[in-house]
């Protein structure tokens, strides 16, 4: 991929470590990959894959079994390395993360008001009136009517859908230059998921702000970013703009993915699945992770791990036979 | 032909309080109210629709699981007997269930092939544990378990495998009906074909009828002969699911299908519905719908609509479905 001058966030050779207490198991085995300003990536993959781990080790929110290993660098400095009180600064103010499960997120014995406000506070230092007023200008934003009153609401009051918009309301209380959404539409219905996604949309349209969807379906990345990479067993497969994606997948993993998925409309075709299943982290095949599974497979892919190579100026591939 | 299931204005209610206790006043939630379907023997049918529609309260009431407050479920001609009576747990054998989290529906710990023999022990089908034990064997690799998965547990095994752990075990009594409630939805994208594509070369091989519920309308599409769309406890529409998928007569269908995100629509504009789906306790009058229908008049606010047969064979329930699709054509 062209390294650019304008990446927001750059990781580089992002490496994860975690310790069971028995044994060492690496999660995530060195990831390349660059968010520039004002970008919406995509990234996909399936559970397991490594594609939040990814996130969640650049901000630091792993915990004390995760060795990380790497650089993430956001304006300059490597994020990996820097002390608490920096990370701190970066969380929520420059990069904000938002999660599945918008209720467990949110406190369940404070009002919403209440956990808004905090965020206004801790970020932008407003206090007060001014932090009340601005809490419902964000509420206003995300789509809540009547916010006022909503503010006095705990987070069982509201719906999941309506949850998910409080909590992009803190996400953006920092006004972050990147959101991070880690699967924001999963738990929610199917109608109620295309207005959050609206809304994300508009969102990225007023303030510039990059995004990083990670998802495991294909079609609501296609639909929501430029650009995708597919994650298998903790590495980057794939990284195209999507329509290359859909068009002319190059590696095996995903036009598996892309067979597999059956179509809303057209001729109904029998499904094609990727036999087997993926590998256990602490278990994994000699050379490329995909190969036990892949019907390209020749003795040279179980000998080395394959580097990512660029077959355009956007497009990089990790496989020998694509 | 009799249907193999035939369900009439099948409704359930539920006394619940509104607020808390003791505070709140009594009211009425219509989790399923007036839901008619036939299923005919080899065949599929889909029941789509979001949260809180009722589809699963509607498995459950297939199969005698919860009772109904009206309407009536017949097999074959004959009503459903009342859950646990011997005749009730006589006809089980030939309705089977699969819910959608494999681990949350086995035991975890008894052995694989223990679970998939016990339905036999269960419906005192006679013969030797060696027989069992052969039956439970050629069902494992009917749904492609190998032999050595037997002494294994289900947690050792995979997402897809516990599935198919499930399957065999409802399998082995040979039923006729299998009720499978989002059974791919807690597997990934690569193992749901594998699963989507055994139940259908199961349903090929033994004749077996589906009552398919899955919130994923691609799938439902995949597997299904008839698709019926659920609202609020009411069918809205149902249909052929090619016809209905590419071209939605009703409003909430037309939505439903347009929030459905998918690469080839990716520069098309989509409906996106305005609000959410009302608490059942306070469903709408008429049309329980016309909130959140651009084309709602004030019929609709009145008038409950009935499903009734348009010009190309598939039903709605919907007062101005005619204008609605002549519009969009």
């Amino acid at each position: 991929m062209a390294q650019g001058t304008d990446a927001l966030v750059s990781l580089r050779g992002l490496t994860v470590d975690f310790d069971t207490g028995k044994r060492i198991v690496r999660a995530l085995h060195g990831i390349d990959l660059e968010v520039r300003r004002g970008e919406a990536l995509g990234l996909v993959g399936e559970s397991g894959c490594g594609k939040s781990i990814t996130w969640l080790a650049a901000l630091g929110l792993l915990g004390g079994r995760a060795r990380i290993g790497g650089e993430v660098r956001l304006g300059g400095r490597n994020l990996v390395s820097a002390p608490v009180t920096d990370l701190e600064k970066v969380r929520g103010r420059r990069i904000a993360m938002i999660f599945q499960d918008p209720s467990s997120s949110l406190n369940p014995v404070h009002r919403i008001g209440r956990q808004l406000g905090e965020a206004l506070r801790l970020h932008r230092g407003l206090q007060g009136r001014a932090a009340d007023a601005e809490a419902r200008r964000l509420l206003d934003r995300v789509g809540i009517a009547d916010a006022g009153r909503r503010l006095g609401d705990f987070p069982h009051e509201l719906s999941g859908g309506m949850n998910q918009r409080v909590m992009i309301a803190m996400a953006l209380a920092g006004q972050p230059d990147l959101l991070v959404a880690d699967e924001p539409t999963t738990a929610l219905d199917a109608t109620i998921q295309a207005q959050i996604l609206e809304l994300l949309a508009e969102i990225r349209r007023d303030t510039g702000m990059a995004l990083v969807l990670i998802s495991h379906d294909l079609g609501v990345v296609s639909e929501n970013t430029e650009r995708v990479c597919v994650m298998y067993a903790g590495r980057i497969v794939e990284d195209a703009p999507i329509d290359t994606v859909f068009d002319s997948p190059a590696h095996p993993y995903t036009r598996g993915l892309l067979a597999a998925l059956p179509e809303l409309e057209g001729p109904r075709r029998a499904l094609v699945p990727i036999a087997g299943v993926v590998p256990e982290p602490s278990n994994l095949p000699p050379g490329c992770s995909f190969a036990p599974r892949c019907d390209r497979r020749i003795p040279a892919c179980e000998a080395a791990t394959p580097p990512a190579i660029p077959l355009a100026v956007d497009h990089r591939v990790a496989c020998i036979r694509p | 032909m009799t249907a193999l299931l035939e369900v009439s204005d099948l409704s359930r209610a539920y006394e619940v309080r509104r607020g808390s206790w003791p505070f709140g006043k009594m009211a009425t939630l219509h989790a399923v109210d007036g839901v008619s379907f036939e299923l005919q023997a080899g065949r599929t049918l889909g029941l789509v629709g979001e949260s809180g529609c009722g589809k699963t309260t509607t498995a459950k009431l297939v199969l005698g699981l919860v009772p109904v407050t009206g309407g009536e479920v017949r097999i074959d001609g004959e009503s459903l007997p009342a859950a646990g009576t011997q005749p009730w747990r006589a006809l089980r054998r030939r309705m089977q269930m699969v819910y959608q989290d494999p681990l949350g529906a086995l035991d975890r710990r008894l052995s694989v092939g223990r679970q998939v023999m016990e339905p036999l022990a269960i419906h005192g089908l006679g013969g030797r544990l060696a027989e069992h034990r052969e039956k439970a064997m050629a069902m494992m690799d009917a749904v492609g378990l190998a032999a050595h998965h037997f002494d294994r547990f289900p947690h050792e095994l995979s997402g897809g495998q516990r599935q198919r752990i499930v399957l065999a075990r409802a399998l082995i009594l040979d039923p006729q009906l299998l009720v499978c409630d989002e059974p791919i939805s807690a597997l990934d994208v690569s193992i749901q074909a594998q699963v989507v594509n055994l139940l259908l070369a199961l349903q090929q091989r033994l004749g077996l009828a589906y009552l398919f519920i899955s919130h994923d309308l691609r799938m439902i599409r995949q597997v299904s002969h008839e698709v019926a769309v659920m609202y609020l406890g009411r069918i809205v529409e149902q249909g052929d699911p090619d016809r209905l998928f590419a071209a939605p007569a009703h409003p909430y269908t037309q939505a439903l299908v347009s929030a459905i995100p998918t690469h080839a629509r990716q520069k098309r504009r989509r409906t996106v519905l305005p609000g959410e789906p009302p608490n059942p306790v306070d469903r709408p009058a008429g049309c329980a719908f016309h909130p959140r229908c651009r084309h709602a008049v004030a019929r609709c606010r009145v008038e409950t609509p009935q499903l009734r047969v348009l010009a190309d064979g598939r039903r709605a329930a919907c007062h101005l479905v005619e204008q609605i699709v002549a519009s969009a054509a």
